[in-house]
């Protein structure tokens, strides 16, 4: 046979393509995704639709963290153990703090805990959007899940500090008060903190890599300035109604009095912390949407 | 039909200096915002914008394979990234009226601790199959990768073969009603994109609608119904695929035809050697675009050696449109040295007798800094992927003569035919 050009044969190969394909005939009568310039507002329902993602994202995060690691997860236990030994010794036995009439190694653990938790989570999410570049510029899917599921990770290793906790609770005798029906209030709004914080740096850091470098420096201020290894109770007038301001202390002491019960909680400053903790979580989501369409443009 | 795709004025702006990843930092800002008033007094058009792609409208039927083809920098990643929503339109919208699945490389967020059953599960989530999904086609999955020894084992270990398999088995399994592909075929050994494009063509006939960017001609022709080309943002042309490619390759002849080989035209960085310029030269020594068939290719290949070379081997590919190479011929096979050069302009002239079946043809250049081949991975001093375009005509005095269009070259043959009688 003699076909006289070339893109003649082609044709007649592709045409017995063609005939063989199966057109599906019911499409849906409204778009499936509609592609424009999408509005500010955070889309909750596809965040739901997105649950086994955030979930797959998290399993990861945990899985990779201590996958390379001689000690793995003991390193979670030993980072604030340490701390607190070291803090013990130098406001405890040297600077002779007091601790409102709680053991000392009780009182700062507490407190370095729910730190610890909070500053690695901030760092994780502030991290986690330009660490997912690769991601993000071949893939769709709702770009807060990013931040969101390395908070969620992070609150594995909060969940395994408490197994030292309980520890050290038995061995010093602490009796637990019903306040400790109130330790999920505080876990809740410091991971509300932790999620608008963390959401928030990870957007500036995605245009402004100074994120990067500015946050430890600023966290470790942070960690100075809340009532972790000190009471509150050691200052007074203005300067205490200052420290105050920081939702952060209203999260760490009522965290402490949940567990130990030493106290009664101090409300107004609970209250503060819950609706700032709210406040800059939704801002921090608008912010995110914000800047999240230009993401894979400036990553 | 209704279309299962529907763009309409699609555009992408970029302000230039966006575009790259730069490095923005809070003092670059803060100085902008202080000079900023002055900026503002300066002109207001100051900020170049580029529309990547501008007011691009098409349709896609349900169970079209459409091409996307157009030179670099064209526009077509823009158009897949738009669609994939990886980024956002500036204007105009598009509706797809099905489940979308983008494959813009193979292995997206595969992580190179985990194992390979957990990065299959993850680089599943992540195209957006459902986690029972994953666990009902996992077996197939692992078989088609061919990798079920060592599917416990951390994907770090693995040799750049099986991690290939593997990304793209899953993406293979995928199953959305509308795909978007990007060029995930260029990788992998022979054998593997062997299998790659017949389990394409497997999904090409399956009924789904399939976008697919690529350079290759010859893919896009083998597995393409339709096409689009863009190019400088807008679409060109949309029709038949093998019509679209002609379209697309003959508008990229006119650039090569006075010979100068641009800065773009470069596959990367030449320091020490670089093509400058490349002709086909017709029997009175005249530059040409057109040679007969039958005819032998005279090209004429000017270059520059800008460091002293102790060696260089230079070479030409001769491809025909859909990117088949027909032949490669270098300077050593007319039995010549090039030892020590020194810094200055050279020519070669070279003949090459090849009886190629009349069709648009062009042809690669490649310097190699000793022994290395074409085809051979290690670095080359220059080489330009599309260094010129030109067109085989068949004489029509020829007459007699009906060609094969199947083949890529005719050559001559001497024949001699005995015959014996039965006696």
């Amino acid at each position: 046979m003699a076909i006289n050009n070339n893109a003649g044969a082609i044709t007649t190969k592709r045409n017995a393509v063609a005939s063989n394909q199966v057109v599906p005939s019911d499409l849906p009568d409204k778009p499936v995704v509609v592609i424009e310039r999408r509005a500010l507002a955070p889309d909750l329902k596809e965040l739901w639709a997105y649950r086994e993602l955030l979930y797959f994202f998290m399993w990861r995060d945990v899985k990779v963290r201590y996958k390379q690691t001689a000690l793995g997860v003991l390193w979670v236990v030993l980072q604030p153990l340490l701390m607190m030994l070291i803090f013990a010794f130098i406001f405890g036995r040297v600077a002779g703090v007091k601790s409102d009439g709680v053991g000392y190694p009780l009182f700062a653990y507490a407190g370095l805990i729910a730190w610890t938790f909070f500053s690695h989570a901030v760092t994780a999410s502030a991290n986690s959007v330009v660490n997912s570049a690769g991601l993000i510029t071949k893939v769709y899917f709702p770009r807060i899940i990013v931040p969101v599921a390395a908070v969620g990770a992070t609150m594995m290793d909060f969940a395994i500090s408490f197994i030292p906790l309980a520890l050290m609770m038995i061995f010093w005798k602490v009796r637990i008060t019903p306040y400790l029906l109130l330790l999920p209030i505080f876990i809740i709004i410091v991971v509300t903190l932790a999620l608008g914080v963390g959401m928030f740096m990870a957007a500036l850091n995605v245009k402004y890599r100074d994120v990067g470098l500015a946050l430890p420096f600023m966290l470790q201020l942070w960690f100075f300035a809340s009532p972790i290894i000190y009471p509150l109770s050691l200052f007074q007038g203005k300067l205490r109604w200052l420290l105050a301001l920081n939702p952060m202390a209203g999260i760490i002491d009522g965290f402490r009095v949940s567990l130990y019960g030493y106290k009664s909680f101090d409300w107004p400053a609970i209250g503060f912390a819950a609706v700032i903790a709210i406040i800059f979580l939704v801002f921090a989501m608008y912010r995110f949407k914000r800047v999240e369409r230009n993401f894979a443009d400036l990553i | 039909m209704k279309p299962i795709i529907k763009v309409e004025g699609l555009g992408k702006q970029y302000r230039v200096g966006t575009r790259s990843p730069q490095f923005a930092t809070l003092r670059d800002s803060i100085s902008a915002a202080v000079r900023k008033p002055l900026a503002a007094l300066r002109a207001n058009g100051d900020t170049e914008v580029f529309w990547a792609l501008r007011d691009v409208d098409f349709e896609v039927e349900p169970g079209e394979v459409v091409g996307v083809i157009g030179r670099n920098g064209a526009g077509k990643s823009t158009l897949l990234k738009l669609l994939s929503r990886i980024t956002e339109p500036t204007t105009g919208r598009a509706e797809l009226y099905g489940r979308v699945a983008s494959l813009l490389e193979v292995g997206t967020g595969f992580h190179p601790e985990l194992t390979g059953r957990e990065n299959v599960f993850l680089n599943g989530a992540i195209l957006g199959m459902r986690k029972a999904e994953i666990e009902r086609k996992f077996d197939e999955i692992i078989a088609f990768a061919e990798i079920e020894k060592f599917i416990d084992t951390p994907v770090k270990r693995y040799s750049s073969g099986m991690y290939v398999r593997l990304a793209f088995a899953v993406a293979a399994h995928l199953e959305p009603e509308i795909l978007i592909i990007d060029e995930v075929l260029a990788v992998g050994d022979m054998q593997f994109q062997k299998r790659c494009l017949g389990k394409m063509n497997e999904v090409a006939k399956s009924g789904r609608t399939v976008l697919f960017v690529s350079h290759n001609m010859r893919a896009v022709a083998q597995l393409c119904g339709h096409c689009i080309w863009i190019d400088s943002g807008q679409l060109m042309s949309r029709g038949l695929a093998n019509e679209v490619v002609v379209e697309y390759l003959s508008s990229v002849q006119p650039e090569t035809m006075d010979g100068l080989i641009t800065e773009e035209m470069h596959e990367h960085e030449a320091p020490e050697l670089s093509f400058r310029r490349v002709e086909l030269l017709d029997e009175n020594a005249h530059s040409t675009a057109i040679s007969y068939f039958g005819d032998p290719l005279r090209f004429r290949v000017e270059f520059e050696v800008l460091k002293p070379l102790t060696q260089a081997r230079l070479g030409l590919v001769i491809q025909k449109f859909d990117e088949t190479v027909v032949c490669a011929v270098q300077h050593t096979d007319a039995a010549l040295d090039l030892l020590n050069l020194q810094p200055g302009r050279y020519v070669a002239n070279i003949q090459v007798d090849v009886p190629l079946i009349p069709g648009p043809y062009y042809i690669a250049l490649f310097a190699k800094p000793h022994g290395g081949y074409w085809t051979s991975p290690d670095r080359s001093l220059d080489y330009i992927p599309h260094a010129l375009a030109f067109n085989v005509e068949e004489v029509s005095a020829q007459g007699e003569t009906v060609l094969p269009t199947n083949a890529l070259v005719y050559p001559v043959s001497r024949w001699t035919v005995e015959g014996f009688n039965h006696h």
